[in-house]
C-alpha cells in the first residue's frame, strides 16, 4: 500500500514504507487465527475494531435498535518482507453478523486466502461470494485438519464451483512453511492476474 | 426486579466492555482519520512522561513507525479506543501520521514481486 503524506507536514520526514494487506477469510473455526499466527513474525495478536452499524435484526419493531456499536475481534499478523515492504495479514471476522466489517477490511487489500474446512465446506461460500463480487483476487486453501477426510484439490474445486483460474491448494494452517507456501501461491496468482489485466 | 438494588449494576462480565473506553474518556470517535494500517510515530515534541498514563504508553510504542493495528494489539485495547488516543497525540503534535493511500494500486508489479521474494525467503 502506498502512503500519501499530504495530511501532515511531519509525514514528509516519515518513513518510506509500503504496507501490503492480505486477508485470511473462511468460516468460523476454519483455522484463520492459526494461519495468521503461523505466518506472523510477532506474537499472534488480536485487536478489536469498534463499529457503529445498522442493526442486523430485521424484526426489530421498537425502533430503538437502529444503530448499535459492536466490537469485532480481528486477528492481526505482520511479516517484514524487506527494508521497504511489510506484509499485514488480517483474519476476517468469521460470523455472518460481522459482514459489514468486510468492506472496510478489504479496502486496499491486494488479495485473500479463503480457508476451507472440508468437514464444513459450505461455510466458506459467503467469503467466496464476497471476493468474487468485489473483484478481490483470492485462492482457496484447504486446511487439513486431523481426522478430516482428505479431498483432492480438484474435488474441492468442483464442490465449490470455482472458476478454473482460481488456485486451490492443500495447507496445514499450523505449519509456518505450509501457510507461507499458500501465500506464495496467492502472490503468484496476483502477479498473473495483474499481468492479464494489462 | 425487587433485588436489583442489592446487586451492582455492572458485574465482572461487563468489565472488558466498559474499561477500555475509560482510557478514551468515553469517546468512541477519533478526530483524526486513522485506518488500521495508518503509520504513526513520535515526533519528539513531547515525552511519554509529560502525558497521562495511556497516552504516554501509546507514545512509547510510537518510537518507531508503527501501524494503528499494531498499537491496538500491543495495548490490548479496541482499535477505536486507540484511534481516539492517537487523535489526542496528533492534536498535541506528539505524533505524526501517514495514511494509506485509498487509491493504492494493488496490481503494482514491483510491490507484488517484493511480496513474493519476501515470502519465498522464508520457505
Amino acid at each position: 500500500m502506498a502512503y500519501n503524506g499530504d495530511c501532515d507536514p511531519a509525514a514528509r520526514a516519515g518513513p518510506a514504507r509500503t504496507a501490503i494487506k492480505l486477508l485470511v477469510a473462511g468460516g468460523f473455526g476454519a483455522g484463520k487465527t492459526t494461519f495468521v499466527a503461523s505466518v506472523s513474525e510477532i506474537e499472534p495478536l488480536t485487536t478489536e475494531e469498534t463499529i457503529t452499524a445498522a442493526s442486523v435484526g430485521t424484526d426489530d419493531l421498537t425502533g430503538v435498535g437502529d444503530k448499535r456499536t459492536t466490537t469485532v475481534a480481528l486477528d492481526f499478523g505482520r511479516l517484514t518482507l524487506d527494508e521497504r515492504h511489510i506484509l499485514y495479514l488480517f483474519g476476517t471476522p468469521g460470523q455472518d453478523r460481522f459482514w459489514f466489517m468486510w468492506n472496510e477490511l478489504s479496502e486496499g487489500a491486494y488479495g485473500a486466502v479463503v480457508l476451507a474446512d472440508t468437514r464444513r465446506l459450505e461455510d466458506c461460500f459467503p467469503s467466496l461470494d464476497f471476493f468474487e463480487r468485489r473483484g478481490t483476487p483470492f485462492i482457496v486453501a484447504v486446511n487439513e485438519f486431523d481426522g478430516a477426510h482428505r479431498y483432492a484439490p480438484e474435488e474441492v474445486r468442483s464442490a465449490l464451483d470455482l472458476d478454473p483460474g482460481v488456485p486451490v491448494v492443500l495447507c496445514d494452517a499450523r505449519d509456518t512453511r505450509s501457510a507461507t507456501s499458500a501465500l506464495v501461491t496467492l502472490t503468484q496468482h496476483l502477479i498473473s492476474a495483474a499481468s492479464a489485466a494489462v | 426486579m425487587g433485588d436489583s438494588a442489592d446487586r451492582p449494576l455492572l458485574d465482572d462480565e461487563a468489565g472488558p466492555l466498559v474499561r477500555p473506553y475509560m482510557a478514551s474518556g468515553g469517546r468512541t470517535a477519533p478526530s483524526a482519520a486513522l485506518d488500521l494500517l495508518t503509520l504513526v510515530w513520535a515526533t519528539g515534541r513531547l515525552g511519554p512522561t509529560q502525558l497521562e498514563a495511556e497516552l504516554g504508553e501509546v507514545l512509547l510504542l510510537c518510537r518507531e513507525p508503527i501501524s494503528v493495528a499494531d498499537v491496538a494489539a500491543h495495548m490490548r485495547l479496541p482499535a477505536m479506543v486507540v484511534k481516539v488516543l492517537l487523535s489526542d497525540l496528533i492534536e498535541l503534535g506528539a505524533v505524526g501520521l501517514l495514511s494509506p493511500d485509498p487509491a493504492v494500486d494493488t496490481t503494482d508489479r514491483s510491490v507484488l514481486e517484493a511480496l513474493l521474494n519476501g515470502l519465498q525467503r522464508r520457505l
